[in-house]
């Protein structure tokens, strides 16, 4: 890359996006016009409601999608332009990750992460090997290393794939519910386990979650989308105030900040949907 | 760490080492196992009846044995893979079924084509005919779907072999024979020029398979994480579908259609070796020859003259040792569990 400005350099760089779906009918997933800009080591929330473009804006983010128009830049690459390869060395992506249905062992799981820095048949390396073993020992997974993949909790399945992204030597980091379906106990050592990564190895974070609670505690930065525009992006207790949550969410919430935690509190309210029709 | 959870180079040194071992002793095993007991002094000799029958009924039996057994696993070890699914062999991809009616159309009602000849070059159009609908049927958004191809291939198949019985039923009692006999699968003795074409089109089919083996490994983690890894998941599966679809065209022109080999051969090596297929394309070539070639000599040795059709011996052998691998498998992961 040449003469990469700071401001190109950053890890995820959004310029009025506009993007739809092929087949999309109901404009479910569509996004208009989205500027947004995670500087290194930024850790961002990406939060709204249902069908509102997150997980749209997160493929964009990944080269998955490539923009209608405007661009998105990642870490100094438009990915547009860039080949798949050469954002796989820049950018990780964690989803849900299911059972793979054949006996793969964690450590291969790990090793996948490599593959973009592999050729044909060849096998891994040293190097692969010690980047699998890092990535391992920073997820709290090195244990796991001989098990079946498919045999581990969910919690543990979602740390191995962290480990997996991270194997990817990334400097963004991006996951896409990462806690859905774990417990409230592996939901915050997740959690925890990104936030250390990020302040750690300056890793810049991108996470689609649906817990604004969750949003709040662990992400300095939010943003909030709604239909499909990014409706305010700032600190949790700038974006996700009473008023914005209530006519983003359509539905009645209580917000407050905790006296005991210090932070905020974003609680659901019987029959608050009702309200809001 | 020891490295016994990964793939390592000498696991796969040893592995195919292993594998070849065993496929040229069943090779050297079914040249020397017969009817006529073989004299090696006249075969090496270039004389008489022995060298005949070496030259020109054991060695090309044996070689398309061999080459159709190597193809239909190195399929069935990437289809499974490639669909995300444990249960997906040659068979499920529909093109079996397309071109067995076609062969058996030959074999019922167009005299002229029912010869050695015919009947292969009416299969093979009828794997591309059926290949190419399944393939369309598939697509969803335009990219291959894995489950969508499941169900149209398994549909297929069975309204093939309904046809299949119904030709079989209005067809003339004496084609019957042959028609069962090609249901059943059976490996004959080909003449070379036949064996050299089919095997390049084998030959094409396996490498078009072992160049995905990278992308077949990260196919189970989903079509956006395998592409967040610089694969095309969906160009994978198509052309894991397209080497199938001549892989199996070719072996149903010229064995009929062999069930099993491409189901058992990969998920018994998957067992012995892992999961990775940077090693199991490779050893399932060497291991379906193996086991094909093995299934053929019991075929023909076991109630010599009479031989049984090698299609019961694979599933004979092959079905009741693949419960037992799901059982001891169900058990080791039921142990493995938190």
């Amino acid at each position: 890359m040449s003469h990469a400005s700071d401001r190109s350099r950053a890890p995820l760089t959004l310029a009025g996006v506009n993007y739809a779906y092929p087949s999309g009918g109901d404009g479910g997933g569509r996004v208009y016009e989205l500027s947004l800009q995670v500087e290194r080591g930024g850790m961002l929330a990406v939060v709204g409601p249902n069908g509102s473009g997150k997980t749209t804006l997160l493929r964009l983010a990944a080269g998955l999608l490539l923009p209608d128009s405007g661009q998105v830049s990642c870490c100094g690459s438009r990915t547009s332009v860039a080949s798949r390869a050469e954002l796989a060395r820049k950018v990780a992506l964690v989803g849900q990750q299911p059972a793979l249905g054949f006996p793969y062992s964690v450590i291969e799981v790990v090793l996948m992460g490599r593959a973009p820095y592999l050729e044909g048949l060849s096998l891994e390396s040293e190097e692969d090997l010690a980047a699998a073993h890092d990535a391992m020992r920073a997820t709290g997974t090195d244990h796991l290393g001989q098990r079946v993949f498919d045999s581990l909790s969910s919690g543990e399945r979602q740390r191995v794939s962290v480990a997996r992204a991270l194997a990817q030597q990334p400097e963004l980091l991006l996951l896409d519910e990462p806690g859905a379906f774990l417990d409230i106990r592996e939901q915050t050592r997740l959690y925890d386990l990104l936030e250390e990564l990020n302040t750690s190895r300056g890793t810049a974070v991108v996470s689609v979650l649906h817990d604004l609670n969750l949003a709040a505690l662990y992400f300095p930065t939010v943003a909030l989308l709604n239909k499909g525009r990014l409706h305010a992006v700032g600190a949790p207790s700038e974006v996700l105030s009473y008023a914005t949550v209530r006519e983003v969410f359509r539905t009645d919430v209580y917000v407050a900040i905790n006296d005991l935690t210090g932070q905020l509190n974003v609680l659901p309210i019987k029959g608050g949907a009702g309200n809001n029709e | 760490m020891n490295s016994a959870a990964r793939l390592t180079a000498s696991r796969r040194r040893w592995g195919l080492a292993l594998c070849a071992a065993v496929a040229l002793a069943c090779a050297v095993l079914a040249l020397l196992v017969g009817s006529v007991e073989l004299d090696l002094g006249a075969v090496m000799a270039g004389v008489g009846p022995d060298d005949t029958i070496f030259w020109k009924l054991r060695l090309p039996r044996v070689a398309l044995a061999a080459m159709v057994g190597a193809g239909l696993a190195a399929s069935g070890a990437a289809l499974q893979p490639a669909l995300r699914n444990p249960l997906a062999s040659p068979d499920i991809i529909g093109v079996s079924g397309g071109a067995a009616l076609a062969a058996v159309l030959a074999l019922a009602w167009m005299p002229a084509w029912a010869s050695t000849a015919g009947v292969p070059l009416f299969a093979f159009v009828g794997a591309g005919a059926a290949a190419a609908f399944v393939y369309r049927a598939s697509l969803v958004n335009g990219r291959l779907d894995p489950y969508t191809q499941i169900l149209v291939g398994v549909v297929f198949n069975t309204f093939c072999a309904s046809l299949i019985l119904l030709v079989n039923a209005l067809a003339d009692a004496s084609r019957t024979r042959s028609i069962v006999f090609w249901m059943m699968g059976g490996v004959s003795v080909q003449p070379w020029p036949a064996l050299a074409l089919a095997g390049s089109l084998f030959a094409v089919g396996i490498v078009m398979l072992m160049g995905q083996a990278r992308s077949l490994n990260l196919s189970g983690l989903g079509d956006d994480t395998a592409a967040s890894l610089g694969f095309d998941a969906g160009r994978c599966r198509a052309t894991v579908f397209a080497a199938s679809a001549l892989v199996v065209g070719a072996s149903v022109a010229l064995t009929g259609v062999i069930t099993f080999v491409g189901l058992v051969v990969p998920h018994l090596l998957r067992r012995l070796l892992g999961s990775d297929n940077r090693l199991l394309l490779p050893a399932s070539v060497l291991g379906g020859a193996a086991f094909l070639v093995a299934s053929d000599t019991i075929a023909r040795w076991v109630l010599a003259p009479v031989e049984l059709p090698v299609g019961a011996i694979t599933a004979m052998t092959g079905g009741p040792f693949f419960l037992y691998l799901l059982r001891r498998h169900g058990r080791a992961r039921a142990e493995d569990g938190p």
